[in-house]
């Protein structure tokens, strides 16, 4: 009686421990797996009101229903294999970019918020930064008055304006090179599916890759050490960096 | 074990092809026919419902959303929006009703190719030995919801092979045709109901749901069952039938109780002599 009470036991628990153990290392191996997959490839983007790319994949549920309700049938969702994270909506901008309709019906048609609903005006769409990425062979930046992703740019005149330099001497074009406003690009991608040349000169990238960001202001002193901040640097008239003094001097000029 | 006969051959004979086989039928148009309302919008632009298993909207006004799927968002630290929710609440009283289960053999694409599986299986005689828990299939659930909490992502949703079935059907399936080819081979080879009566975490999901719910199949007629094994050979759940077909003597209810019931309703079909039918728990 004891042996046969010992044996199942045995049995249940070696039982469990399999299934259990079992789970626990396909989890494992899934959460590994999961953070290979987040990084999104650079020209896939996604619908305007997304969550940051982290929070997205935790309230997107994979449904399609902004793929179903885009009128211009611009959204894709991944399929097994593709290099995005599985059933999750994007677009390519370069192949149909996002047309920006004024009543946004992707965004109200995402049942868990993925889509942020709060993004009431398409201009404050954030799908990403259009960026110049290639002046050379840019047509404008050559002087060649193309300027086509300027005018079929949604926000004309605010999202991308063209910088004029004059030509530099006899046999020298001027040169109307586009230039990209973060603040109001809201990176549906027109000027990149618009750009002439075959591969285009303007493309537009997450946002965090796009921008740089200006590094918090500090001083070191002769060691290393970091001694002020920026608050504590005003109490003082001068620097013990020569350098910052000098720059300061040209900014007053 | 070499047992190679005909499954509801007796049924077949006493009631004729049509009534042994009528639940099946039933739950084969039912598939398909969900299937197809999602596909009526993309191939012929009629649109009565559009999104997929996850989330949906039938003709722009009742929302429906899988309820194990929004568990697993307000586990990564997301509300969902109030139509998610409304959409899961209508799913998940539908199935108290119906028996949470009813999901998988009513409803999910994936059944199809298990139940052929299991059909060709026995029909060639062939042995699929690998055996383990069907408990397991807890552990897949209780581990998906651990890795949405600790992950903040819907880890699950990268390979539920549910999902990207039914969302490749209806949106274009690519390599998933994959999935359902290894589903359907791990079925037939690897291990008996392995998929759906072992692992599969939505169905312990859904059949967590049926424990209170209110359609059940009931042994009725059980004293006039002549142990003939059929409903256990056709059952994907077969340790359900036991307690509600023998429990005569113990005074137990003839209503089968067990939530991984799916109400196939393949006993009924199989059975010559009608001890099953559907009625209500009591």
């Amino acid at each position: 009686m004891a042996i046969n009470k010992s044996i199942t036991r045995r049995n249940f628990l070696s039982n469990v421990l399999g299934s259990a153990c079992g789970a626990a290392l396909l989890g494992a191996g899934l959460s590994v797996y999961s953070r290979q997959t987040a990084s999104m490839p650079a020209l896939k983007i996604r619908p305007p009101g997304a969550l940051d790319e982290e929070a997205f994949l935790g309230a997107c549920v994979r449904c399609g229903q902004c793929v179903r309700d885009c009128p211009y049938d611009i959204l894709h969702l991944a399929g097994l294999g593709e290099p995005v994270p599985l059933g999750s909506p994007y677009f390519v901008a370069r192949e149909q970019p996002c047309r920006m309709c004024v009543d946004i019906p992707c965004v109200k048609a995402c049942p868990t918020g993925a889509l942020d609903h709060s993004l009431e005006n398409i201009d404050d769409a954030r799908m990403g930064l259009a960026v110049v990425v290639d002046e050379e062979n840019c047509l404008a930046c050559r002087g060649m008055r193309c300027e086509v992703c300027f005018y079929i740019c949604p926000l004309l005149g605010e999202a991308i304006t063209i910088d004029l330099l004059p030509k530099t001497g006899s046999g020298k074009l001027p040169r109307f090179i586009p230039v990209v406003h973060s603040d109001t690009c809201t990176g549906c991608g027109m000027c990149e599916g618009a750009c002439v040349l075959q591969k285009s000169a303007i493309k537009v990238f997450p946002r965090y890759l796009a921008l740089g960001q200006e590094a918090e202001k500090y001083r070191y002193d002769d060691k290393g050490e970091k001694v002020m901040d920026e608050g504590e640097a005003d109490d003082t008239p001068f620097s013990s960096n020569p350098l910052e003094t000098i720059n300061r001097g040209r900014g007053s000029l | 074990m070499a047992r190679r006969r005909d499954i509801g051959a007796a049924a077949v004979q006493s009631k004729g092809w049509y009534k042994s086989h009528q639940w099946l039928l039933l739950r084969r148009l039912c598939q398909l026919s969900i299937l197809s309302l999602f596909l009526l919008g993309p191939i012929a632009g009629i649109w009565l419902i559009k999104g997929n298993l996850a989330s949906s909207m039938i003709l722009g006004t009742v929302p429906l959303s899988d309820p194990y799927l929004l568990l697993q968002v307000f586990l990564t630290g997301h509300i969902p929006e109030v139509t998610g929710l409304l959409g899961a609440a209508i799913v998940l009283v539908f199935y108290l009703l119906v028996s949470g289960r009813v999901y998988c053999s009513w409803v999910c694409p994936v059944n199809v190719v298990t139940d052929t599986a299991s059909w060709l299986q026995h029909r060639l005689g062939i042995k699929a030995r690998t055996h383990y828990s069907r408990q397991t299939r807890y552990w897949l659930l209780g581990m998906t919801l651990i890795l949405a909490f600790a992950t903040g992502s819907l880890v699950w949703e990268l390979v539920n092979p549910v999902s990207i079935v039914f969302r490749g059907l209806v949106f274009g399936l690519g390599l998933g045709w994959g999935v359902i080819v290894a589903l359907f081979l791990f079925d037939l080879l690897v291990s008996h109901r392995g998929w759906c009566g072992h692992l599969c975490p939505v169905g312990a999901f859904y059949g967590l749901i049926g424990r209170v719910s209110l359609l059940r199949v009931v042994a009725a007629k059980r004293e006039q069952c002549n142990d003939c094994m059929d409903c256990f050979d056709v059952c994907p759940e077969p340790q359900v039938i036991r307690p509600a077909r023998k429990g005569a003597r113990g005074q137990r209810s003839p209503v089968i109780k067990n939530a991984m019931c799916t109400n196939c309703g393949r006993c009924i079909d199989v059975c010559s002599k009608d001890v099953f039918r559907f009625g209500l728990r009591k």
